[in-house]
């Protein structure tokens, strides 16, 4: 029986070595993804172009001006003289942020009351706004704190906070488990599910299911190509991550390559779930691009936090084997924790794996209908 | 036991009904046809003995296997070569053969007296893909595949639709090769001309078992005077015999009328007939029934019997 697994194996490898389009999947799909996530889908800025109106036009408010493009986030495009031409900016699509400096500007920095600086900002993109009131006004307090110290006023009170592991907020260190995470199922789930539909809608299943051959072994054979795929497909990801963008791994390295193994295990159960379910590629495709991608990549807390999102949402997040591998990901990665802190994690895959096995197994079908 | 016994098998999708009460045996070493058109309800008889299918009602053994209880047993045993060519069409003609023989736990080399003859043919494309072969190369090494594993029964479901009319004799000659073996052989073809290969041929339509016996005897028990006429106005020509008393049924035949009779008459009162109708006549010969004869007769007067 060892030789007929290892021959459907063989013979599973070669479809995939001679198919472009699940090599292109398997290989250019985890690079790319990696790639995009990390250049394209960015919430850093850099030089975002501002207007500014100024009122005052006193000394003060010139070396807040200087001071706000101090960093490199902000550059100056243009200076304003009336409110008529704020929106011209943000018509063209040129200015990101208006800021209007009061008249009085420099009586109320030296008072020490709070500066009432109007920011304006183009709520059509309202990530990028947000982002770009905080930006500017953590630098405004700063400019504040700075122009106040030089002149001695005795008491102050400084807030700084810090953000623990990941101190920077680089947004890769939340990409790569979720990409992590979402290549895994497509080339675990879709590509099995896809894989075993084929059988069915090219008829070779039929010629397989009249031989010796029991369902086990036709599924062990068809899954264990991809199975190992998959797995060289996480530590492709997990080295991109760590050469490119600097996401170290913390944790114990042999625990997180046991979660992918986890993991593994669940899409390919989700895969053959699906493709006992499906008669052709297209219906297999549609299942588990609508039943499972969409999903993990919104409700998983990839994307969007979990805890923002209606109770019945939550619910169905919590369903969603994603989302407890994006957990432990992010905890064994970025906050170096061992087994005792995910281990509820591990169990509750462990238990979708039994689940949908048992589910899968019920589903396989020795006839043809 | 014969190696296949069909016994009052029925079954249905819905509404339509597939099989009505099929029943027949194959012997060991017979070449047993399915002769009927597309929709006759070959393929899922087929399928109910290679264990695939679920019959309604009725019961089958093969080799001696009850085709429901011992599944199992019987998928050691047949080799199935389905109506689609369901091979795979990336890899090599060798991989196929190679996969096929090792998931029944046998060799190429073990069983490759058995596949000899026709493997000689594949063999200078054996490196070639699958899907890359001409229909009746894929046909034989569709077959090859279903014999590697020394099978006492083979199913083969119209092995020659789309192949070349030369392949297709190669083809009907292998499978005599096939018998001589001791291998039970149940073909299906909606090729008429294909019936005179086999021992015994059972003439479905409709999932119905029009006539079973071997294609001789049922040439000789035709019964019925058959006459082709030729004549350029085919149209006219068969509005007139058909309305004629002494007609039993009138066919068309490619560019002749075939043409039965209830009572025996000769030629040239046939032509005498047509001709004072006013239909120009070229040429009136009585002839022996083919199987095809038989078919629209029976399946005509089954239309009538059920109107």
């Amino acid at each position: 029986m060892i030789n007929v697994f290892w021959a459907f194996v063989k013979k599973e490898w070669y479809h995939i070595i001679r198919d472009k389009r699940t090599l292109l999947i398997l290989f250019g799909m985890p690079v790319a993804q990696v790639l995009l996530f990390g250049y394209a889908i960015s919430t850093e800025f850099k030089g975002a172009e501002i207007d500014v109106l100024d009122y005052a036009q006193d000394e003060s408010s010139v070396q807040l001006i200087h001071h706000l493009q101090s960093s490199g986030h902000f550059t100056l495009h243009n200076i304003l003289t009336s409110e008529q031409e704020m929106e011209k900016g943000f018509k063209e699509g040129t200015t990101k942020l208006v800021a209007v400096i009061p008249r009085d500007f420099d009586k109320e920095l030296f008072n020490g009351q709070p500066i009432t600086l109007q920011l304006i900002t183009d709520g059509s993109d309202p990530n990028n706004a947000n982002t770009l009131v905080q930006y500017a006004t953590t630098m405004l307090n700063d400019f504040q704190r700075e122009q106040l110290s030089m002149r001695s006023t005795p008491f102050q009170i400084r807030v700084e906070s810090r953000m623990l592991y990941n101190p920077q907020l680089v947004s890769a260190y939340t990409f790569i488990p979720g990409t992590i995470a979402l290549i895994l199922l497509i080339v675990c789930a879709m590509l099995t599910s896809l894989t075993i539909a084929k059988e069915k809608e090219l008829g070779t299943m039929e010629i397989l299911l009249v031989s010796p051959l029991p369902p086990l072994v036709i599924i062990l054979g068809k899954v264990t190509p991809y199975a190992v795929l998959a797995f060289i497909d996480a530590v492709l990801i997990l080295l991109l991550g760590y050469f490119v963008f600097k996401v170290p791994v913390l944790g114990s390295v042999a625990l997180l390559l046991f979660c992918c193994l986890l993991y593994v295990l669940v899409g390919l159960s989700l895969g053959t779930l699906i493709s006992t379910r499906s008669s052709s590629q297209q219906q297999a495709m549609m299942s588990s691009l609508m039943g499972l991608m969409m999903p993990s990549l919104i409700l998983s807390g990839f994307i969007f936090p979990l805890s923002s999102m209606p109770g019945i949402l939550q619910l169905i997040g919590q369903i969603i084997p994603a989302t407890y591998f994006i957990e432990i990901l992010k905890g064994i990665m970025l906050r170096g924790v061992g087994l005792q802190f995910v281990y509820l994690e591990i169990l509750v895959l462990l238990g979708m794996v039994m689940v949908l096995l048992a589910f899968a197994w019920k589903n396989f079908n020795v006839r043809l209908q | 036991m014969p190696a296949i016994v069909v016994d009052h098998i029925h079954k249905s999708y819905g509404d339509v009904i597939a099989l009505n009460d099929l029943s027949f045996t194959v012997e060991d070493g017979e070449l047993f046809g399915l002769i009927g058109p597309d929709g006759a309800g070959k393929s899922t008889l087929f399928r109910i003995l290679t264990t695939l299918l679920l019959a309604d009602s009725g019961t089958a053994y093969v080799v001696g296997h009850h085709v429901v209880e011992a599944y199992k047993a019987i998928r050691k045993k047949v080799g199935y070569m389905p109506g689609r060519f369901s091979l795979y069409q990336d890899l090599s003609v060798e991989e196929n053969l190679s996969f096929f023989a090792t998931i029944f736990g046998t060799t190429i080399r073990e069983n490759y007296d058995l596949v000899k003859d026709i493997y000689v043919q594949l063999e200078p494309f054996k490196t070639r893909p699958a899907g890359k072969l001409s229909g009746g190369m894929k046909q034989k090494l569709a077959l090859c595949c279903a014999l590697i594993h020394k099978p006492e029964v083979l199913f083969l479901d119209e092995p020659t639709t789309g192949v070349d009319a030369v392949s297709r004799v190669e083809f009907w000659d292998m499978l005599k090769k096939l018998k001589q073996k001791g291998i039970a052989i149940l073909v299906s073809t909606p090729y008429m001309d294909e019936a005179t290969r086999c021992d015994r041929i059972a003439l479905i339509q409709k999932g119905k078992i029009l006539s079973l016996d071997s294609p001789d005897e049922m040439v000789a028990n035709f019964g019925k005077p058959l006459y082709a006429v030729k004549t350029p106005q085919i149209y006219q020509a068969l509005m007139v015999l058909r309305n004629a008393g002494f007609t039993h049924s009138a066919l068309p035949f490619g560019e002749c009328i075939h043409l039965t009779t209830n009572l025996s008459l000769n030629a040239s009162e046939i032509r005498d007939y047509m001709e004072q109708k006013g239909i120009a006549v070229e040429e009136v010969q009585p002839i022996d029934a083919s199987v095809e004869d038989i078919f629209l007769n029976l399946s005509q007067t089954a239309e009538s019997q059920r109107q």
